[in-house]
């Protein structure tokens, strides 16, 4: 391309006739008008090049094995894994250790670091499953009328399978063993601070038993005592509980207050203060949550 | 070099971990297919999740559960509940971040009926909605 | 007892948490909408009150979270330029909102508007949280409630192109939340600590004994890419254009105005309080980020000059306008941190008022946001031509408006070092030339006369959308918009004049950071 042609080009681009890109398209035609006279030009969608392929693939696993490559070297400074002495052992862990259980009134030390020492994380956390939920609401959650005609044609056959096959062995399995599982998650929810578990597991144990549940007798039988107010409601209820229980407890420990609550006798169901009820809270938001995914991937509404 | 690797094998995990990690980005970067990308992040997760619990932990002790009430516990008795604590909460994240993404992509797949994310690429570019 | 004004971090974080819980029962939008102005306006004024009150006292202090103090509990920490900065957030928020009011109507089913306050809700705590915030991990919990709450309010406006977006705004965003994740668990490993005051303590020792000083460099660099990725630094800025592109005006004007400012300011925290700038200098990040910097000021604007859809446009220059803070960033000296969070604020105020101007003017021109279409738009819809004028002439360094004072402090900045200063003189030069190129065209364009799509549809050419009734082009301009235009412009124009004192205050809250 010559300087004259070059300068063309630019002076018809201040003119407003072209963007730069227009250079690079095959039919370029600078017309005699002002400013951006053209009609908005087609983006290509054509494959990429194979060689633009290539130097991408290539480039990736270059990336990939140097980060792989620092990353190891990083490990062969790194303390020793497995052994006494590590930077981690330090105050901190060792209150969480020793006092823990004074202190918290949980006889599992996790539990008690998540929802006492370190409450405001796993509010966070909290948060940011119910945020979830409700952005899968925003993008999945389908009226009647929304649906795209085959698929609502297709979700109406499900049912009518669901309905019309007699899977005895299945419904029966399912009338027998969910509320087996639901008292197993409920035993590990409210048992959280004295045995592994907690509310995220139990949670997730509820749930998978409800989704268990709706898949053998099928979501309308679900929805009889769990539609998506029922959801509504018991996601609010239990995150207002937590916020406003731990609010107040953030609010006495900032304000160097003492806490009312009492601690109760290390060991029994009802002790570790806040913690229990906590547990229960965030057990049925992760329940509720879990179940509400599969609802709505599944059906778009429930 | 024989020291690196040495080192390497005494911190078996942790290069364990770290080469997850790399499967997991390679995965993200090279798969076109949406929900392999999604697994491919869950990997990377997965890593540093294996990463941290690794550092809480050292042999010969308990799980940070108290064996018994009265007695006082000791720091040597239990390994550090701190990273535990964390992998928890890293996981329910990673969760919630993959139900989101797997209900991006079932949205995108009810419209344009394909998974590669080059050629939906392609239809938004041509199609417009 | 505390004195009642170091409550109000707290207070105004639960506020806007249950504010967004209590918005799922709501299904009236314009209750909901009325609640989530109510507590962007609460949190302004409080955050407000509280600036006030640390300026005058140059004190800055420490808030438990829990009955634990600093290595065993969560804490916020709030000093002056954080209150500061969170009531100016706010109330560009506050004005995002009211000034995409229309569109958000036009753009979101009457359904999921609810919804869609809900997420501007919890992205809102996630802004403070992250602004607040003392403690790493609290830092990475809310870092994803922010850009799940992002992704979330880009795809709301449900079409083809914003699913796309998300998409890959999500992948990226989670890769950038990964690395931090893994920075975060190295750290953890070779200190032993969360809290930012005993991370500094631990970094300090670690520094001197030389210990670890591998994974500390590594470690450093993935926090910093991780934080690179999620604000959109050159190289990682792919998922930038779509999101912030195809999203309804206020999403564009909230994730452009203020998202990639939360990640940014929380970067600049932890360089101040964990890391202490002479021990980051020496991991040689800043010059990285310098360099990334340069490149991103002349590439971001040659993409944008690339662009004929006018969002896509002013996406593309928040690349560049990124460039700025990093550029600021990656001097690595006190001056450079003033600059940057100059810039931080300035940017705060006008790429707001340039999406929200660029709304108006694409609704009346059919919603058709390809520049040809927007010829005479200004003629249109008068007030949003003068805020895109207004908004443009700041970005291309006009004096008395904001841009003009960044570009200035960064030139400022710039003189105390070495092999830096001829670069970022030249860039800043070269980069106002690029961008009075791409902003220019396009006020001249929406200034001259003309109606493109109302020729075509009178000739014939094109059918109308609706067809029975006919196009109207009369709309008449939403108040809200222009309240939120002007005190927009008012907020650009007081960045621009009054820039002695506002510098002064971030100097003085930088010391106390």
């Amino acid at each position: 391309m010559s300087a004259k042609e070059l300068w063309t080009r630019f002076a018809a681009w201040v003119n407003g006739e072209a963007a730069p890109a227009a250079r690079f398209e095959k039919e370029y035609q600078p017309k005699h008008s002002p400013l951006f006279r053209r009609k908005p030009r087609e983006v290509s969608t054509g494959q990429p090049k194979t060689y633009e392929v290539w130097f991408y693939r290539v480039s990736a696993v270059l990336a990939s094995v140097a980060l792989i490559g620092i990353l190891l070297a990083t490990v062969t400074r790194l303390p020793l894994h497995g052994t006494p002495g590590t930077p981690d052992q330090n105050e901190v862990a060792e209150r969480y250790v020793e006092q823990g259980l004074e202190e918290t009134g949980a006889v599992n030390l996790v539990s008690g670091m998540i929802l006492d020492y370190r409450a405001f994380d796993t509010f966070g956390e909290s948060c940011v499953l119910f945020l979830t939920a409700m952005s899968v609401f925003v993008l999945l959650w389908n009226d009647k009328h929304s649906l795209p005609p085959k698929l609502e044609a297709e979700r109406k056959e499900d049912d009518i399978i669901l309905a019309e096959e007699e899977m005895h062995l299945l419904r029966h399995a399912a009338h027998f063993l969910t509320p087996f599982i639901l008292l197993f998650g409920i035993y590990v929810v409210v048992n959280g601070h004295l045995s592994p578990g907690g509310g995220f597991s139990g949670g997730i144990i509820i749930g998978s038993g409800l989704i268990f549940y709706a898949t053998a007798c099928g979501q309308k039988t679900v929805s009889r005592f769990f539609d998506r107010k029922a959801f509504y409601i018991l996601n609010f209820i239990c995150l207002a509980i937590y916020a406003g229980a731990k609010s107040y407890s953030f609010f006495l420990g900032a304000n160097h207050m003492e806490n009312p609550i009492p601690k109760g006798i290390p060991g029994a169901i009802l002790s570790g203060g806040l913690i229990l009820p906590l547990n229960i809270c965030v057990g049925l938001v992760v329940a509720c949550t879990m179940y509400a995914f599969y609802a709505l991937f599944n059906k778009g509404d429930f | 070099m024989k020291e690196i690797a040495s080192l390497l094998a005494q911190n078996h995990i942790l290069a364990a971990s770290v080469i997850l990690f790399g499967i997991g980005f390679v995965n993200l970067l090279l798969q076109k297919n949406l929900i392999r990308k999604i697994i491919g992040l869950n990997i990377m997760d997965t890593a540093i999740f294996l990463l941290l619990t690794s550092f809480g932990y050292i042999e010969g002790r308990y799980a940070p559960i108290l064996v018994s009430t009265t007695d006082p516990a000791q720091v040597e008795q239990y390994v550090n509940p701190i990273p535990t604590g964390l992998v928890l909460t890293g996981i329910v994240v990673s969760v919630s971040c993959t139900a989101f993404m797997l209900a991006l992509t079932q949205r995108l797949y009810l419209r344009y009926h394909t998974l590669d994310i080059d050629a939906i690429l392609m239809m938004v570019r041509k199609g417009g909605n | 007892m505390l004195p009642f004004y170091q409550n109000i971090p707290f207070f105004c974080i639960l506020l806007s948490m249950v504010g967004g819980v209590i918005t799922s029962l709501i299904c009236s939008p314009r209750w909901a909408l009325r609640l989530h102005l109510g507590i962007l306006a609460i949190c302004c004024a409080a955050n407000a009150h509280l600036a006030c009150i640390l300026f005058r006292s140059g004190e800055s202090f420490t808030y438990m979270l829990g009955h634990y103090p600093a290595p065993w509990g969560n804490e916020l920490r709030a000093g002056p330029l954080e209150a500061m900065l969170c009531a100016l957030f706010a109330l560009v928020m506050f004005l995002c909102v009211l000034g995409g009011l229309e569109d958000i109507q036009h753009d979101i089913l009457p359904k999921k508007l609810p919804l869609y306050y809900l997420m501007l809700n919890l992205l809102w705590s996630s802004m403070l949280v992250m602004v607040y915030t003392n403690d790493l991990f609290t830092a990475y919990v809310f870092i994803e409630i922010n850009t799940i709450a992002s992704c979330a309010i880009v795809m709301a406006k449900d079409t083809g192109h914003t699913n796309m977006a998300t998409i890959r705004y999500i992948i990226m965003s989670q890769l950038g939340s990964g690395l931090f994740l893994l920075a975060l668990a190295l750290l953890y490993g070779i200190t032993g600590q969360l809290l930012f005051p005993s991370l500094r303590q631990a970094i300090g020792l670690l520094d001197t004994t030389g210990n670890y000083a591998l994974p500390l460099t590594v470690l450093t660099g993935l926090m910093v890419l991780g934080l690179a990725i999620k604000s959109a630094l050159y190289p990682f800025h792919a998922w930038l254009p779509g999101a912030h592109g195809n999203a309804t005006t206020a999403s564009s004007a909230i994730l452009s105005g203020l998202v990639l400012k939360g990640y940014i300011i929380l970067l600049i925290k932890i360089l101040y309080q964990v890391y202490t700038l002479p021990v980051a200098e020496k991991s040689h990040i800043f010059d990285v980020l310098f360099v990334l910097a340069v490149i991103a000021m002349v590439m971001g604007s040659w993409y944008a000059m690339k662009e004929n859809h006018l969002k896509r446009m002013i996406a593309y220059s928040s690349v560049a306008q990124v460039g700025y803070i990093f550029l600021g960033i990656g001097m690595g000296t006190a001056a450079g941190m003033t600059a940057a969070i100059f810039q931080v604020m300035a940017h705060a105020f006008t790429k707001p008022l340039l999406f929200v101007s660029a709304g108006e003017l694409i609704r009346v021109s059919g919603h058709h946001k390809q520049l040809y279409y927007l010829r005479g738009a200004a003629h249109r819809a008068p007030l949003a031509g003068v805020g895109f004028t207004v908004g443009g002439l700041s970005m291309i360094g006009l004096p008395l408006l904001g841009g003009f004072v960044t570009k200035l402090f960064l030139a400022q900045a710039s003189l105390e070092l070495g092999w830096q200063n001829l670069l970022a003189f030249g860039v800043l030069a070269i980069s106002s030339v690029l961008n009075a190129l791409y902003y220019l065209p396009v006020i001249l364009l929406i200034w001259t006369h003309g109606n493109p799509l109302k020729e075509e549809l009178d000739s014939g050419l094109r059918q109308a959308p609706c067809r029975s009734k006919p196009m109207d082009f009369d709309l008449p301009l939403p108040p809200s918009f222009a309240v939120a235009a002007v005190c927009l412009m008012a907020g650009v124009v007081f960045l621009g004049v009054f820039f002695n004192p506002t510098a002064d205050l971030i100097h003085q809250g930088l010391a106390l950071l």
